[in-house]
């Protein structure tokens, strides 16, 4: 049975929207991720455009990718 | 811990033997969970964080920790049996997935992958290597085939517990990371998918699907690091006879 790798929570800014459903977001922290948007997001078809607010779950061990999980009003 | 490893290693050839389209994975538990405790082992799952279940089963798109349950073994189907036994006091962990019946070539490629990218890992065990040179090696095979590593999840120590230190990431650079010493007993567990790497858990709280819905594949086992190289402890004399030690 594999370790869940404990995962960070961050929050960002939406600056662009790319292809396949991938967005750069622009960290409170500072710096900018590459972000996909998460399976239950897709399920219940949330949109996610540049301007939104959004939570990021990013790993320990890849500080540069990112999955979007909750989407802010 | 050698003797745990080889009830593990019995249980996911025992526990296989009964794969075949039409039995639920419930019902597979029930076989694992017997044949565990009639070797005078603990099915370690089992109630380890509020695990429900013997072991975990794992089909197709879902990667870890999937509960046994209502469903079917179906033909074509990529199944994973991931199975801890602690006895003794001690813990051995392994893992395989299977192809139930005729799968097609790409399916087939992903299962031959993943188990080179756990050979080339345990292959970096040794006393004086680094926990990325293992997670390096599994990294490159598996990229190299065009398949993707799970990033949140990772291998991790064994022995008088179930998850120890250290953690043993699947991707990572050469070089980096702690020490591997002699004595030192280690899970290997490449988490492979066909699609994307990234993946969701589900409502249950446990199990782990990929986000795409590409299908994945899992082999981990129990290397001892020794100084005359990894030492299998969870090697099956059926599956894979050239690793027994």
């Amino acid at each position: 049975m594999p370790v869940k790798e404990e995962k960070i929570e961050v929050e960002g800014e939406v600056v662009e929207a790319l292809p396949s459903t991938m967005f750069r977001v622009q960290l409170d922290g500072g710096h900018s991720v590459l972000a996909t948007i998460s399976g239950k997001m897709r399920k219940h078809y949330i949109r996610i455009l540049p301007g939104d607010r959004v939570k990021v779950e990013l790993s320990p061990y890849d500080l540069n990718r990112g999955r979007i999980t909750y989407r802010h009003r | 811990m050698a003797a745990a490893g080889r009830i593990v290693a019995e249980t996911i050839d025992h526990t296989a033997a009964h794969l075949e389209p039409g039995i639920t994975t419930g019902e597979l538990d029930r076989i694992a969970e017997d044949f565990i405790r009639s070797r005078g082992g603990v099915p370690t799952s089992k109630g380890y964080r509020g695990y429900p279940a013997a072991i975990c089963i794992s089909p197709n798109d879902v990667v870890v920790h999937g509960i046994p349950g209502r469903h079917v073994v179906g033909e074509g189907d990529l199944i994973t049996i991931d199975v801890g036994v602690t006895l003794d006091g001690y813990i051995a962990d392994s893992a395989y997935t299977f192809a139930v019946g005729d799968v097609d070539d790409e399916s087939r490629r992903l299962l031959d992958v993943g188990r080179e990218a756990l050979a080339a890992g345990i292959a970096q065990a040794r006393p004086g290597n680094r926990v990325g040179d293992i997670s390096a090696a599994v990294q490159r095979l598996v990229e190299e085939a065009g398949f993707s590593v799970v990033r949140s999840l990772v291998g991790h120590g064994v022995g008088r517990s179930y998850h120890e230190d250290p953690h043993i990431p699947n991707f990572g650079d050469p070089g980096r990371g702690p020490l591997l010493s002699e004595g030192m007993t280690i899970a290997i567990e490449p988490m492979i998918t066909a699609g994307g790497p990234d993946v969701y858990v589900h409502a249950d709280d446990w199990t782990i699907a990929t986000e795409d819905n590409s299908l994945s594949c899992h082999f981990e086992h129990t290397v001892a690091v020794t100084a005359g190289g990894p030492r299998i402890l969870t090697a099956s004399g059926v599956r894979e006879p050239s690793l027994l030690s």
